[in-house]
């Protein structure tokens, strides 16, 4: 007789690219370990230039679509992200308990629920943030002249390997609220829930190429993703004064707009200050359209 | 058998009649004398609230562009020279501007607006003098604009708190601000008002070609009694200003210029942490539709590149005409361009000056046989050129591909590529087909168009039925290669300060 057990089955973590899940076209991955039993935990995409390629491609297809949707309908679709990761808050808290050593569970929930109310609180300011960062200018000629802001456009970001989650989110959000679409470079260290939050934006609306996903090392994808030149902004989160000197001097081939500032450390990841309508500011041009007056 | 006849189906004009003016439109020359003008024969350095000898020792000559006369020798900034400007700025910054009440602070800047005013005439005469723009516009635009701006940004130095929701503002400190030829005393001022308003103090560069009207307002610094070392000019070539964006204690750089030394500025301070403000090049789209009221627009399309001779960075140097207008708007454009007098900037009826500099001249020659070496219709205004002085007589291209290089690269010069569309979808395809996005302008007779097209146009500014208007009020600056950053209005307080919390 045998005696029949039950084996677990194991998720892929593939890339996020254009609403699918490909793997890296390079066939390579990088091994994430169990850090209590040392064990390997899953086998990572190791995303390469052409990755990031495809992904800004992608990104810059989503573009027109996504920013041309009505303030109204982009807070719609964050709070439906709030929505499923809710629901699935669960299998988050497991994933990013069982990532740190410690196994610190009432940490990992601290840090779902953060993530869950910051993407609710920037849901909010859909169409809020042009109200506070828009004027009406009282020029001295005959016309009605006004400034609003307008997405950047496609923009890199480069999540921080502080947590799993929270910075993602944070950087995430205020990039798509305003319209922007974006390419991510997951945390190198964790870059398992960045993947898992991915099956939460291809189950919330959010139109397929809006949010890409790369997974892999820093080193090797901060260089293409800085120099592409359909990338408009790229947005650093951390105090490496090497990456932030290679992001400005392999953005300025296009004159991209490299953000590097006023970024939490630690704790400060869940405190409000690490969630403000200036963090959107960060992510849109200024438009002023002089409409002339006159009957 | 004899050939069919053809079908007439339409009537048409076989030979479109076009205005002759002969010698009707000449008038009698009517030139601003330059008595208000005391050019010393050489100037120092502004250093410290003193004019000092440079360092280095050297001199080098500025001319008339439109005469080629050496107007006088300016002082070239050196390492040292820098140096000892931005130890004079960061002194000024610790002991009087970051201690002075912002209602004070705003005080002196209201002073050397006043003083601009009341000597609006000299400044206008010498910026004609040694830019080569015509008086009509340094009388009525650059010295007027520029009061305006001190006017504007005085008024926000004591009501920053209220500029920024939730936040405070601090200011950043020694400030370098790299100025260019086009709108030399303007651009110093767009830079050094919002700079000083916000409580920095400033290390200026001028172009070399254009120093003059910039250590005239350090006269009016001096005079007006600013603390020693808020404002500080260094002029000199655009080495001196290499040396500005360097400097370990500058933490700021305000840079309007060409897209490449913009890009070389970036590079340079990579990983420093200085902010930047990017005023850099355009190829901005000039964009007519059928509906349009098209006298108005061809003053439009004659203003959107041919002020300032064309040295303007948002020029509306491509210009998109419905493909059912095109015959009529280049008849409409040829008329129109044979009214424009070029000639002596200082002589009150000309439209266009001198180009600035023998250097400017070549880029935009280069740029003309490019054009037509790729096979586009060339059309130059019939007029009498000078024959001392740097000119280029006012030109536009039909026939042009949105690969041409003249569709492509700044010329900044008169010259104007003009391109046709069918719908605007094509329109605004067709626009923001180029790595630049300063400016725009859309000409239509429906107002929801102009709310429309401006809404997909990826540019900075965007003018409905107008182009080239300025307001201090008015924030302006690029998209995408054309730079960051905004100057004016509100918006342009924020490349000065850091914000806080508390």
């Amino acid at each position: 007789m045998t005696k029949t057990t039950r084996t677990e089955i194991l998720k892929t973590y593939k890339l996020f690219i254009g609403g699918q899940f490909p793997r890296t076209e390079s066939g390579r991955y990088f091994q994430i370990l169990n850090p209590k039993t040392k064990k390997p935990f899953a086998n990572v995409s190791q995303g390469s230039r052409k990755d990031v390629r495809d992904a800004v491609s992608a990104a810059r297809k989503a573009f027109p679509g996504w920013s041309s949707k009505t303030a109204y309908n982009r807070g719609q679709i964050l709070y439906r992200m709030a929505e499923i990761l809710e629901k699935r808050r669960g299998e988050f808290v497991d994933e990013i308990e069982s990532m740190t050593k410690t196994g610190n569970r009432k940490k990992a929930e601290q840090e779902v629920n953060t993530c869950i109310d910051r993407l609710v609180w920037y849901a909010g300011w859909a169409d809020k943030y042009t109200q506070i960062f828009g004027t009406v200018n009282p020029v001295a000629q005959p016309y009605f002249n006004f400034t609003i802001p307008e997405p950047t456009g496609v923009v890199g970001i480069i999540a921080s390997d502080e947590l799993a989650l929270l910075p993602f989110v944070s950087k995430l959000a205020p990039a798509i609220i305003s319209g922007n679409t974006v390419v991510i470079l997951a945390s190198e260290k964790f870059p398992l829930s960045a993947i898992t939050f991915a099956e939460v934006i291809a189950t919330s609306d959010v139109p397929a190429g809006v949010v890409n996903i790369i997974t892999g090392y820093k080193k090797e994808l901060i260089t293409p993703l800085a120099k592409h030149m359909d990338v408009n902004s790229v947005n650093y989160t951390g105090s490496d004064p090497a990456i932030l000197k290679l992001l400005q001097e392999e953005g300025a081939t296009n004159v991209k707009r490299i953000v590097a500032h006023d970024y939490p450390v630690g704790e400060g990841w869940f405190k409000p200050t690490a969630q403000s309508p200036y963090w959107i500011n960060s992510f849109v041009e200024m438009k002023t359209t002089w409409h002339p007056i006159g009957v | 058998m004899t050939a069919p006849e053809k079908k007439v189906t339409r009537l048409e004009v076989v030979e479109p009649k076009s205005l002759q003016f002969g010698k009707k439109w000449d008038y009698a020359p009517s030139p601003e004398s330059t008595d208000p003008v005391k050019i010393k024969p050489r100037y120092e350095l502004f250093i410290g609230g003193k004019f000092t000898a440079p360092k280095s020792g050297n001199y080098f000559k500025t001319i008339n562009p439109a005469t080629e006369e050496v107007l006088s020798e300016i002082a070239e900034g050196n390492e040292a020279d820098v140096d000892i400007a931005v130890k004079a700025a960061r002194n000024a910054y610790e002991k009087y501007w970051s201690k002075l009440a912002p209602a004070e602070r705003a005080k002196y800047i209201f002073r050397i607006a006043r003083q601009l005013q009341e000597k609006a005439r000299e400044f206008a005469i010498l910026e004609t003098m040694d830019n080569g723009k015509p008086i009509k516009e340094t009388r009525d635009f650059d010295v007027p604009t520029a009061a305006a701006h001190l006017f504007y940004y005085a008024g926000w130095a004591d009501k920053l708190e209220y500029a920024f929701p939730g936040r405070k503002t601090r200011p950043l400190g020694p400030c370098g601000l790299i100025v260019p030829w086009n709108f030399p005393l303007l651009i110093a001022i767009w830079k050094i008002a919002p700079a000083l308003a916000t409580g920095n103090t400033v290390v200026i560069k001028p172009s070399k070609t254009t120093s003059l009207s910039l250590l005239h307002l350090a006269k009016i610094i001096e005079e007006a009694d600013l603390p020693p070392g808020v404002v500080n000019v260094v002029t000199g070539t655009g080495k001196t200003g290499d040396m500005i964006v360097r400097h370990q204690d500058i933490q700021k750089i305000s840079f309007t210029g060409s897209t490449t030394v913009g890009k070389g500025i970036i590079q340079a301070t990579a990983g420093t942490g200085k902010k930047l403000t990017m005023e850099l090049g355009g190829k901005s789209a000039n964009i007519i539709f059928e509906d349009a009221a098209l006298d108005q627009a061809i003053e439009g399309v004659i203003n959107g590149i041919y002020f300032n001779q064309g040295h303007v960075c948002c020029a509306g140097s491509r210009l998109f005409v419905q493909e059912g207008i095109h015959d009529e708007v280049i008849r409409r454009l040829k008329d129109r361009m044979q009214t424009l007098r070029v000639g002596n900037p200082l002589d009150k009826n000309t439209d266009i000056g001198a180009v600035n500099s023998k250097e400017q001249l070549e880029t935009i020659r280069a740029l003309v046989k490019s054009g037509v070496d790729e096979g586009c219709e060339i059309y130059q205004a019939p007029c009498k050129l000078p024959e001392k002085g740097f000119w280029f007589a006012p030109t536009f291209f039909t026939g042009v591909a949105q690969s041409h290089r003249i569709a492509r690269e700044e010329i900044f010069g008169p010259v104007l590529s003009i391109l046709t569309f069918r719908t605007p979808e094509e329109a605004v395809e067709k626009a923001n087909n180029t790595a630049y996005g300063l400016a725009a302008a859309v000409w239509t007779d429906k107002g929801s168009k102009i709310f429309k097209i401006s809404s997909k146009l990826k540019a900075g500014v965007v003018w409905g039925n107008t182009y080239n208007k300025f307001d201090p009020a008015s924030p302006f600056g690029g998209y995408k290669e054309s730079g960051f950053g905004r100057e004016g209005g509100l918006h342009g307080l924020l490349p000065y300060v850091e914000l806080t919390h508390d």
